[in-house]
């Protein structure tokens, strides 16, 4: 398939402006006729919804949760970037389009990066408006804080609920939208198909969680903003409900997954305590900023962390890379902690843990000024561990956190599939291989407030949309394929619980498709994940009936998706034989241990065609041209 | 299934009286005008302390005020109504909002005395009507003869029983808990808060009741001993 | 540590429910009362019952979508943590923990520990938002918002719309939650323009949903994960005053409470 990505031509400065010109616009007095799906009410999706809404679209948003507002964008922590400048530093759209795409290790497209730093001045401006209460200065102007390595201080929070405080103003102006009329919520809804009609997304099949009960929605467009698929590996910091099954339905119905192996592991989380640990718990990237990264220098050496002596640490971030020290990019920071791991210094009961020391930051600016700036932070690792932190350093370990990858979008937002549009976490666009701190709030916000209220409109007056009824058979065949697959899932009766499959699956995605990848380990896993798919289906234990609120249903679902994509994310990783951001091919890195990126070969993005049960999916490759950020190899030393 | 599919604003909203809220404003302004008047009360009554001529003389003043006594009599009864019925109606209300309850529950911030307040309210209220037929009705007078404008000996004959005197000092403790919360909690209804005065409020709070609480029982205590006759 | 769990259990609305105690003999202190109930329900479905339904996403304390009673108190003993933030460590070994379910008419029961609380929700429609359409508003430093105010305004959104403070209270009211937006945004200079009508829908709102009334007595903010606190219901009650006067002259209509979930052919 040639894959057109629809980028304006000319300078980059214009190409929004171009593209926003040349779309079409709808009649306002049309809009109300119009309905479309929103799928997802996280900071995408609500924000999506909302300005949908406000336009005069008749708009249905769904969400799994009771409420809008628990999406999981809610627990984003650190903060969101915008190129205003304010603090005098030398920043530029310019230079956060170059950060984006220099973080994202060249393979995102420069035209939505720059796009996105465009756009990253108004989200905020439109926040400080519906009343996010961000983090001032006593002059009343807004602070911001330097973050995830960046070298200049764009980033704006408030305090460490940043996501919540966004998602609550796009919340609220949902809710305002509902109140309004123009949008209806339909929470504990889980959208398990597309509709596609001659080519084109016209619906969705989704099932009600508290009456069971799968309902068809049809609408002139649909709009998925279900979020990352980080879940695959059962642990992870994402909410325990976040889920690949939206945007794999839709990769089954055609529409084509770029990247599934660009994930990112987050240098800074709460080891996991044990076995039935059910997730794991971020501790926000901000504390690299103060705190100092070490493990003993001697293998083995069980001794408290105050007993032993400074020359017998190891500050391996500060060592290796002098210039950034502790605020490496995550996926360095992530890799370097492994490998002390990997060589017995590790620290804490399972010697997988490096010390975030923040001993040197009291002396120097006392324990008040620590308990200002990252007060909530330590309270809540004190919760989890008992231990506190003002007195012993942090223990931290990376765990997934974000995906890069996603169903694949033109710079329309728009998939494959004509009509389905793919918004924040869920689509690919805009980090390439590795997503730098405090951008993820800003493209679901960006994509949701400001692009796809004009992208859809160009949709929606350029095309032909037939009426559709609910006794299409499309529309009966999606319906009826969703309750032969909860038939399917509630008939197995075996022994085992979903999340004991899921704890396996994650076991095998973390361990060769995780920090380090190799293609022995990836094919080993590719095998493995088949094998106890197979079992799945065989050996599953679903209790329950498929008429009312079930979550093992619910869960099961979604662990036979990820599954699949998880298979596939093995799949691309092995097809990508290159190191960068964060898919770190051990075949493929420098003497010294650094990845070693192919430009020459690998500078496209992957995007995956579904072609059938058991057939291997068709690789597309969308080349990727860099001509304003020239690619060179990362450097942080 | 959503919630738009009534239609929004389907519903008639309540009014300011059918709100909590406006309900609770009532309360709070009844209760600070029953609240002065509970001040006044005693220091009226502490006169008894001067011997009969004061009190008396004090009585009379009160009698002799005619037509204003009857409009503060009004506006204190107009008080007690209001008050007692949004408390019924809240009351009602609560119980409503809450049709099952808990097997186990504790409280983990409240007082007894800031969750007794739907318990001292009503005891309040039935001493008060008793109060009010012993010494200013005189209809139940247990013991001894009610003199119509002897006030001191009403008083003093009243409290030499016993139990009139214990009935009346446990009611006044639970005024006293009454007032502990309602003192600030009055405030609170009608949107004044603070984060610097609010606790020195409460503090005050506490402490004005333990001496409107004291002064009144000082009263009957003092019969009892015999230090009063 | 051995535990026993005595949850109550309840299969719909309609049918009968009753507590049924599960003895657990091998909970890690580490672990959090959600891994604690995830534990259960293996076994449980190992052994071809039902599992525990209870709400959950984040499990970080932030979503707002888990909790329940645990032996009296919303989100258990530990003041300012979610349950699904409780790590057992804070029972002893041999405790009985008794869970419940939020009980609150304004929370429709569903299922073992799961309730409704779109009712949270129509009262954020009623009015708990500033009316800024998408567009291009004015410079974010062009309204300056000073550190005090800023931060008091963000003490009041940490509410995580939780339920505890309904749960908790006596009386089943809901003025922490509707206190705590009207507070967030009538402290803001962004808010003030509709701080009458914000106050006076929201009130009503609440109202309308049937929550009980507010004696003050502060058992919310006692077990409120965020410690929102009692200030925001003065807040609501002097918003709510000044708003009821001076749009005395207005009618207002409420959202019609919604109870039911099957999905309405329009
Ligand atoms: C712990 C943590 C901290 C983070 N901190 C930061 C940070 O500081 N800065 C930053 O920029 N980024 C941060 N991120 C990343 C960022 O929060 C997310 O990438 C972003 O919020 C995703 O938003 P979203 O709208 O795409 O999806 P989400 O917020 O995940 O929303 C998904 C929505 O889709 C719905 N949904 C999903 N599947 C279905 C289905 N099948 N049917 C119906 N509905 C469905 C859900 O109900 C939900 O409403 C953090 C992420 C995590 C996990
Ligand atoms: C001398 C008599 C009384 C005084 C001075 C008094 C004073 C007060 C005050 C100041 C409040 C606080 C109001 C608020 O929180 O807004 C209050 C609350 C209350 N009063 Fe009284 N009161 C008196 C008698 C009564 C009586 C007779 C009853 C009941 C029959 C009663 C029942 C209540 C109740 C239930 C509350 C709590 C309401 C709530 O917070 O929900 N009170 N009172
Ligand atoms: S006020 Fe506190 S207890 Fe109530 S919903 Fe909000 S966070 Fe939960
Ligand atoms: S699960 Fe999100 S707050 Fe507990």
């Amino acid at each position: 398939m040639k894959l057109d990505a629809r980028i304006p031509s000319g300078p980059i400065e214009q190409a929004w402006d171009k593209a926003q010109f040349d779309m079409k616009l709808v009649n306002p007095a049309n809009k109300r006729r119009h309905t479309l799906l929103v799928v997802g009410s996280g900071l995408a999706g609500a924000s999506a919804s909302a300005s949908l809404g406000e336009l005069g679209y008749n708009v249905k948003c769904f969400c799994f949760q009771d409420s809008p507002r628990r999406a999981h964008s809610i627990a984003a922590q650190g903060g969101i970037n915008a190129a205003k400048n304010y603090q005098n530093d030398g920043d530029s759209i310019y230079r956060l389009f170059y950060d984006t795409v220099k973080g994202g290790d060249f393979r995102a497209r420069e035209a939505n990066v720059y796009r996105l730093a465009q756009n990253s001045v108004k989200i905020i401006d439109q926040c400080v408006a519906q009343g996010v209460p961000f983090a001032r200065e006593y002059g009343g102007l807004l602070e911001n804080r330097s973050f995830g390595g960046a070298q200049v201080s764009r980033t704006f929070y408030a305090r460490g609920q940043t996501g919540q405080q966004l998602l609550l103003g796009a919340y609220q102006a949902l809710e305002r939208q509902v109140d309004a009329g123009q949008v209806t919520m339909f929470p504990r809804t889980e959208m398990l198909d597309l509709i596609v009609i001659d080519g084109q997304a016209r619906g969705i099949v989704a099932r009600n969680l508290i009456t069971g009960k799968p309902d068809v929605h049809i609408g002139d467009a649909v709009i998925l903003a279900t979020g990352g698929y980080g879940n695959v590996y059962y642990l992870s910091t994402n909410a325990k409900g976040s889920n690949a099954t939206a945007i794999w339905r839709a990769y089954k119905r055609g529409a084509l997954f770029a990247n599934p192996c660009f994930t990112q592991i987050h240098p800074t989380c709460i080891p996991v305590s044990g076995d039935y640990q059910s997730k794991l718990t971020l501790m926000s990237e901000s504390l690299r900023n103060d705190g100092r990264i070490w493990v003993p220098k001697q293998q083995g050496d069980k001794r408290r962390p105050d007993q032993i002596p400074e020359d017998e640490r190891d500050y391996y971030l500060e060592r290796k890379y002098p210039s950034f020290g502790n605020l490496v990019p995550r996926d360095v920071a992530s890799r370097n902690a492994k490998a002390v791991c990997d060589e017995g210094r590790g620290v804490g009961e399972t010697g997988l843990g490096v010390y975030l020391d923040f001993s040197d930051a009291i002396a120097r600016l006392g324990e008040e000024t620590i308990r200002e700036r990252y007060g909530n932070l330590f309270d809540m690792y004190q919760r989890i561990t008992d231990e506190n932190p003002y007195k012993v350093p942090m223990r931290i370990y990376p765990a997934i956190h974000y995906t890069m990858g996603g169903l694949w979008v033109d710079y329309q937002l728009q998939s494959t599939i004509p009509g389905l549009f793919v918004l924040g976490e869920a689509n690919f666009s805009d980090h390439g291989a590795n997503r730098l701190g405090a951008s993820a709030l800003m493209q679901g916000l960006s994509d949701g407030y400001f692009i796809i209220p004009y992208t859809i409109g160009n949709y929606i007056a350029s095309t032909r949309l037939a009426r559709v009824s609910d006794s299409a058979p499309e529309v009966q065949q999606s319906l009826s394929s969703v309750k032969a697959g909860i038939e399917k899932l509630l008939s197995i009766k075996g022994k085992r619980t979903v999340d004991s499959f899921h704890r396996e699956l994650g076991k095998i995605v973390w361990e060769e498709c995780g920090m380090s990848r190799n293609a022995a380990g990836l094919q080993k896993a590719i095998g493995q994940i088949r094998a106890l798919r197979e079992e799945y289906w065989q050996n599953l234990n679903v209790p329950g009936s498929g008429d009312d609120l079930n979550q093992s249903l619910e869960k099961a679902g979604r662990v036979a998706d990820f599954f699949e994509l998880g298979e596939l994310m093995c799949l691309d990783a092995l097809e990508r034989n290159e190191s960068c951001g964060g898919h770190f091919r051990e075949e493929y890195q420098t003497p010294d241990g650094e990845a070693r990126r192919d430009d020459e070969h690998f500078s496209y993005v992957a995007a995956w065609g579904y072609t059938g049960p058991g057939n291997r999916p068709e690789l597309n490759k969308e080349p990727l041209e860099f001509e304003y950020v020239h690619p060179s190899q990362r450097s942080y030393k | 299934m959503s919630t738009a599919v009534a239609g929004p604003h389907a519903t008639r909203a309540p009014g300011f009286w059918q709100s909590t809220n406006g309900k609770k404003a009532v309360m709070a302004i009844t209760g600070a005008i029953l609240f002065l008047f509970v001040i006044g009360h005693l220091l009226g009554n502490l006169q008894v302390f001067d011997g009969p001529a004061r009190l008396n003389a004090y009585g009379r003043f009160l009698h002799n005020l005619g037509e204003l006594l009857w409009i503060v009599r009004g506006v204190l009864i107009l008080c007690v109504v209001l008050h007692i019925v949004a408390t019924v109606q809240l009351w009602a209300r609560n119980r409503k909002a809450r049709p099952v309850g808990y097997k186990v529950k504790k409280s983990v911030a409240s007082s007894y005395a800031d969750r007794t307040m739907y318990w001292s309210g009503p005891i309040v209220l039935a001493f008060v009507i008793f109060h009010l037929l012993e010494f200013t009705a005189g209809t139940i007078h247990p013991e001894s003869r009610f003199i119509p404008g002897d006030v001191y000996h009403n008083v003093v004959a009243g409290f030499s029983v016993w139990w009139v005197s214990a009935w009346y000092i446990f009611s006044l403790i639970l005024l006293g808990m009454h007032l502990r919360h309602g003192i600030w909690s009055m405030f609170q209804s009608v949107g004044l808060n603070h984060p610097r005065h609010t606790p020195v409020l409460k503090q005050a709070a506490l402490w004005i009741a333990i001496l409107i609480t004291a002064g009144y029982i000082s009263i009957p205590i003092s019969v009892l001993a015999g230090w009063v006759r | 540590m051995k535990l026993t769990l005595t949850i109550w259990r309840q299969r719909n609305p309609g049918s009968r429910g009753k507590f049924v105690s599960y003895p657990m003999n091998d909970v890690n202190p580490e672990m959090s009362m959600l891994e604690c109930l995830d534990v259960l329900n293996e076994s449980l479905i190992e052994r071809g019952e039902e599992p525990v339904a209870f709400e959950h996403d984040c499990r970080e304390g932030i979503c707002g979508s888990c909790g329940f009673m645990v032996s009296g108190i919303a989100h258990g003993p530990e003041p300012a943590t979610t349950v699904c933030q409780l790590t057992m460590r804070h029972f002893k070994d041999g405790d009985e923990l008794v869970l419940e379910p939020w009980r609150s008419r304004s929370f429709p029961f569903l299922k073992d520990l799961v309730v409704d609380r779109r009712s949270f929700d129509r009262i954020i429609q009623a009015g708990g938002y500033i009316s800024v359409s998408t567009g291009s508003p004015q410079d974010g430093n062009d309204i300056p918002v000073g550190k005090e105010v800023a931060d008091r305004a963000m003490d009041a959104a940490a509410c995580i719309g939780c339920g505890a403070c309904v749960a908790a209270c006596p009386n089943g009211s809901a003025a922490l939650f509707t206190g705590a937006k009207i507070a967030h945004l009538g402290i803001l200079p962004q808010g003030k323009p509709e701080q009458d009508r914000r106050a006076v829908r929201m009130v009503a709102q609440m109202n309308t949903e049937g929550f009980g009334s507010c004696t003050n007595i502060g058992e919310c903010t006692g077990v409120c994960p965020k410690e929102i606190p009692l200030e925001v219901i003065a807040k609501m009650n002097h918003d709510y005053l000044a708003g009821a006067w001076k749009e005395r002259h207005k009618v207002v209509t409420a959202i019609t409470p919604v109870t039911d979930w099957e999905l309405a052919k329009k």
